[in-house]
């Protein structure tokens, strides 16, 4: 566990960079986070990702898996990639503020 | 009045369910079994049958004499859709079926459909599945017929049933190769969506190394986005390629299709969110829900099912009585893990354990966490224990529902877990 600061406040997140608390997040941390994975620009359907992806979370203590995602929002999984180029789930995850999904076994 | 219970689904929790209510409460509750067809097939010897050590016909019997007689049951149709308010199950065939209790056991369904090219590359014969009996008889001819080149065994997403039978299938892939004496012309790729050769850290370490001992790469965090079988390229969503001349593909997964079909019941996968300790569904407290059908962070696997079996039980039989619902469900699943040369491992674990070194049930039990004879003959065991304990859902003397703490060699820190988690609360 370290910090980082996003949008001047300090927060805790883990050795990947998950936020360890999702209710230290704000919405005007998002572009911080997203730039420095590599997002320069939060489009409106980047932003219907991470809504979907913090309600999922409060609904269900994990975020989504991309299947799941791409089901529930009707974007495909190909266009989740475009927007987050490095894996969806994970990508979006981490820019939402909450922790990794967990693989389910 | 006998009060209807309705059971979807003929497989392994199923059945075990059926059996169990039908000894505890078959007095004064009606059970009735559907499932579409009267094949049982004992899964987990689908693993051995690419490699000729099972053959299909001997690992398949009637579902219906798995059950106990008394309980009813319907094969002549699948189920169209579950009328969640009506509490009505309505079969294709126009049959209505009303309950009391329905308890959703229809297991998960395998989608070679989500991927592209994989149906199109399977029916080339360049892609095959061991998941499910078909796709594991032409797997043997394919494999007797390989003579060299690189074999990708893939799995497309999480969950899938088994964990741990892709992982299996390498290890036995790589004894086969080495008892043909072909070997050094077989490449063997595990290919996984995971960020190790499986989930939980101290068991990931455990399988990465053995894999590392047999000569088997490890590709993680690989999305299959395509299966092309004309080039024999697995593709990833984010534009990684593994080259194959021959793909062991594990599909995604979901619920069976009449979930969907059914409002409010299942999740955007198919599968039933329930209550992950009590097993009541969150679409409504009449239906419940055991084994692979369920969204729980549970392996979907047959011994989650048996250890669930006697949960499922209790707590029905509160619900009929209008109690609340005390039987608890704590994740427990044991799965031996065949790594070839005739040995093998097992590992045991639950929601707040993950797979430990030690013994089990306890410390004069078999070895966890690493490769014995002794295993092995478990596993081979393990397939009379299926029809003749576990599918009667017979409670085995010395065998607990919840994970057995002792034998296990837990660390300072994991051990303190409670206590931990505790404090943390007050910082």
């Amino acid at each position: 566990m370290s910090t980082k600061v996003y949008a001047g406040t300090e927060v805790t997140v883990n050795d990947e960079g998950f936020f360890a608390d999702a209710q230290q997040w704000r919405e005007e941390m998002a572009p911080e986070i997203a730039r420095e994975a590599g997002i320069d620009t939060l489009t409106s359907q980047h932003w219907q990702v991470i809504k979907f992806m913090r309600h999922e979370y409060a609904e269900k203590g994990t975020g989504p898996s991309v299947r799941a995602l791409s089901k529930t929002s009707g974007v495909s999984i190909k266009e989740l990639y475009q927007f987050f180029p490095k894996g969806p789930a994970k990508l979006a995850a981490k820019i939402a503020g909450i922790p990794k999904p967990r693989g389910c076994i | 009045m006998m009060q209807r219970v309705v059971i979807l689904g003929g497989g392994t929790a199923g059945t075990l369910a059926a059996n169990r209510l039908q000894r505890e409460i078959g007095g004064r509750a009606a059970i009735t079994v559907v499932d579409r067809d009267d094949a049982h097939w004992y899964q987990p010897g689908l693993l051995f049958v690419p490699f000729g050590r099972a053959r299909p016909e001997k690992i398949v019997r009637s579902r219906a004499r798995q059950l106990r007689p008394g309980i009813g049951y319907h094969d002549q149709s699948p189920v169209d859709h579950v009328d969640i308010g009506q509490r009505r199950v309505h079969l294709e065939n126009g049959t209505v079926l009303p309950y009391e209790v329905l308890v959703v056991a229809t297991g998960a369904a395998l989608l070679p459909g989500e991927t592209e090219g994989l149906a199109e590359a399977m029916a080339q014969g360049k892609a095959f599945t061991f998941y499910e009996p078909a796709g594991a008889a032409a797997l043997r001819n394919a494999l007797a017929a390989f003579d060299g080149g690189r074999i990708a065994v893939n799995v497309v997403d999480m969950p899938i049933k088994c964990p741990v039978a892709p992982l299996e299938f390498c290890f036995l892939a790589d004894w086969y190769f080495r008892k043909r004496g072909i070997r050094d012309r077989v490449e063997l790729i595990f290919v996984t969506p995971l960020d190790g050769a499986f989930t939980k850290p101290v068991a990931s370490r455990e399988l990465s190394g053995l894999l590392q001992d047999k000569g088997i790469e490890l590709v993680t965090e690989f999305n299959t986005g395509e299966v092309d079988g004309d080039s024999g390229r697995l593709v990833s969503f984010d534009g990684r390629e593994v080259g194959f001349d021959l793909a062991v593909v594990v599909p995604a997964h979901g619920g069976q299709a009449y979930v969907s079909r059914s409002p409010g019941l299942g999740d955007a996968l198919g599968f039933v969110p329930a209550d992950e300790r009590t097993l009541q569904s969150k679409a409504s407290p009449d239906i419940f829900v055991i084994g692979d059908a369920a969204d729980l962070r549970a392996s979907k696997a047959g011994s989650v099912a048996h250890f669930e079996g006697e949960v499922l039980v209790r707590n029905i039989r509160s619900f009929l009585d209008g109690k609340p619902l005390a039987g608890s469900y704590d994740g427990h699943a044991n799965c031996f893990i065949e790594s070839g040369f005739g040995k093998a491992l097992l590992i045991d674990f639950n929601y707040d354990t993950e797979p430990l070194a030690g013994r089990f049930p306890g410390r004069a039990g078999l070895p966890l966490l690493k490769e014995s004879r002794l295993n092995h003959l478990g596993k081979l065991a393990f397939e009379q224990f299926y029809w003749r304990v576990l599918l009667p859902g017979r409670d085995v003397p010395g065998l607990a529902t919840g994970m057995p703490r002792a034998g296990k060699q837990f660390p300072a820190a994991a051990d303190a877990g409670t206590v931990l988690t505790s404090s943390r609360r007050h910082e």
